[in-house]
């Protein structure tokens, strides 16, 4: 018997049981579905955060420094600004503290920094300047403001030129950073940013745990890497572990690992629906097998061969599983769209997830199918004809 | 008359049942030749429905030969089997065996889906055969939707639809009224003159009376017509 013929007569015996078929499917359709949502939006938020470590440019490097024995001086840093290919350099200090003004009061966390940093970090002003040189020399108490802190103490006034109460100590405002949105869950608009050396007094720390290079171009990246990574250990010999340099391409991967590990685990998480699917196909299938006893034993007798009885009902349950993978899509797809639209999440449907999860439900209609589809084709001929 | 068309000897079948061995076949040899109409007649338990599954090709023996065609049946698989059953054997069963789910037409389509006949010839043939029992234009009517007589001429188109050798019926008329049983043994007897050989396996002497040629089997042993036990069957 073809093929065609064994998929036609398991059609027919799948519409002829409307009701135990849809709810036999609705398994699959939920686990194909689950699972294409969730990877979705998992690669969605995975991307959006690449985009947004791009937007800060490639030719950046990190420099972390770890504990108190490694001090990254002035003298240092200037070393660092001196090396070949560096095109700038922004040693920032970080803290957080209490900012006042009236009687608004609210935790902002504070970069000290130069002026470099502005262009390092790709950090724009909307109103008013950035920090000058001139204001870390001097010890000046002012502050550039992030577009969220304005807003909190400021309203809809113009900030620039008032004065905000940082730790106690009254700072003029001379600048509004531009909207850089969330990243991370962490907002960039909650800050409050102010000359190094004022930051390092306000935090009563002279330690610099981070700085920013920004590299001439992003094809000697490496090579400045290079030589940043030598001149730290010039600097700071065996004690390697107490810094590290990054450039964005290892934030990258270490962001992409993450997001992989979150992909694999809400896949992973939906996939156990789509065995739970696949073992409702096989629960159905041996219902379906011994109620249909009778009819297996007549078209045996008629001439059925085990192979036409074990392909009738493997191809049934592959219907099943691969008609409730489809349907599973394009649940899936449409739920997203809505997901996406009413959360305002990045959802990015891949045709990898699509079609895997398709052929994996096909995968469970085989695996599950075959032990029902093996137990009606062994029976024997004769009691399955006596059978009532 | 024509040649043998099964030859059976000296066919043993026993079954264990709690400890006990039955011997459902004991010694049974019987030639048919072809073209025949042979009734089997035997009260329930005499081993007949064994004999019947063991010339329809459904199980095999323990000892002894049975050639159908000249083929050794003992000496088949499972999957030979089931094409012996396709390709030389129509099944006609008591209670009919029809697939609920399928027309009539479908239902006698079955065989030749499973001989692998190309679609077109398959409807053409099947049609061909539902017109042989007069049901030409209950092709579409589901089995639920025909009377008992009906379903059971459906069921004959089956068993004619592969054209085999044999026409093996298992109590054709147990489910039927006095009056549709006469009309299916009419059919068949019609059947008869056309060329089909017949195997009618029944308890029912009136029934078996209209064969050609009637055995009897009692205790897994077989007698030709006029045996001893003959006398035994007048009080069925």
């Amino acid at each position: 018997m073809g093929i065609l013929q064994s998929i036609k007569m398991a059609l027919r015996s799948i519409m002829g049981n409307k009701l135990r078929s849809a709810l036999t499917m609705l398994g699959m359709i939920i686990g194909v579905s689950s699972v294409i949502i969730l990877v979705s939006i998992a690669e969605g938020s995975a991307q959006n955060v690449t985009s947004q470590i791009n937007q800060l440019g490639t030719n950046l490097l990190t420099i972390n420094t770890f504990g108190t024995d490694v001090a990254l001086s002035d003298g240092k840093i200037d070393e660092l600004s001196k090396l070949n290919g560096v095109k700038a350099v922004a040693p920032v200090i970080q803290g957080r503290v209490n900012v006042k003004k009236d009687r608004t009061a609210s935790q902002v966390s504070l970069t000290g920094t130069n002026a470099a940093y502005s262009t390092v970090r790709d950090v724009l002003v909307s109103q008013g300047r950035f920090i000058t040189d001139l204001d870390i020399e001097y010890r000046q108490k002012i502050a550039v403001i992030g577009a969220d802190t304005a807003a909190t103490f400021f309203g809809m006034e113009n900030p620039v030129g008032q004065y905000l109460q940082i730790e106690g100590t009254s700072f003029k405002v001379v600048g509004v950073l531009a909207s850089k949105g969330s990243s991370l869950g962490q907002s960039g608009d909650n800050v409050v940013i102010v000359p190094l050396s004022t930051g390092q007094r306000l935090v009563k720390s002279t330690t610099i745990n981070q700085v920013f290079l920004q590299g001439k171009s992003e094809n000697q990246m490496d090579f400045v890497m290079n030589e940043v990574e030598i001149k730290m250990a010039s600097f700071f010999p065996s004690k390697s572990d107490s810094y590290s340099v990054m450039n964005q391409k290892d934030l990258m991967d270490t962001m992409s690992s993450v997001s992989n590990t979150m992909t694999m685990m809400l896949g992973g998480i939906a996939s156990i629906s789509l065995l739970v699917g696949g073992i409702g196909i096989m629960n159905i299938m041996l219902v379906s097998v011994s109620e249909r006893t009778k009819e297996i034993g007549i078209r045996k007798a008629i001439g059925a061969k085990r192979r036409d009885v074990l392909l009738q009902f493997l191809i049934e349950a592959v219907v099943l599983s691969g008609v409730g993978g489809i349907i599973g899509i394009l649940a899936g797809i449409g739920l997203g769209e809505i997901l996406s639209s009413l959360l305002s999440l990045t959802v990015s449907f891949t045709s990898t997830v699509i079609l895997s999860s398709f052929l994996f439900s096909l995968a469970v209609g085989v695996i599950f199918g075959v032990f029902p589809a093996n137990k009606a084709s062994k029976l024997n001929p004769i009691q399955a004809l006596r059978y009532e | 008359m024509g040649k043998p068309i099964i030859q059976i000897r000296n066919l043993m079948k026993s079954y264990k049942l709690g400890g006990e061995t039955i011997h459902a076949l004991n010694n049974v040899s019987i030639e048919i030749e072809s073209g025949d109409f042979l009734a089997i007649i035997g009260p329930s338990g005499s081993g007949k429905s064994t004999l019947m599954n063991m010339i329809g090709c459904l199980d095999r023996p323990q000892s002894g030969t049975y050639l159908l065609d000249g083929k050794d049946i003992g000496k088949m698989n499972d999957n030979q089997l089931a094409v012996i059953r396709n390709q030389k054997i129509g099944f006609i069963f008591q209670n009919f065996n029809l697939l609920t789910k399928l027309s009539a037409l479908e239902n006698v389509e079955l065989p030749l889906l499973y001989a692998g006949i190309p679609t077109k010839e398959r409807r053409e043939r099947s049609i061909e055969s539902l017109d042989k029992v007069g049901l030409k234009e209950r092709a579409r009517n589901l089995p639920t939707q025909l009377s008992g007589g009906q379903q059971q001429r459906v069921a004959i188109a089956r068993a004619l639809a592969g054209n085999p050798s044999i026409l093996l019926a298992d109590e054709p008329t147990g489910a039927l009224d006095s009056k549709t049983s006469q009309e299916i043994l009419f059919l068949m007897k019609e059947l008869n003159e056309l060329g089909h050989t017949i195997i009618l396996i029944t308890h029912d002497l009136m029934i078996a009376k209209q064969a050609n040629r009637m055995v009897s089997i009692q205790d897994g042993q077989l007698q030709e017509n006029g045996g001893e036990l003959f006398g035994n069957f007048a009080i069925y």
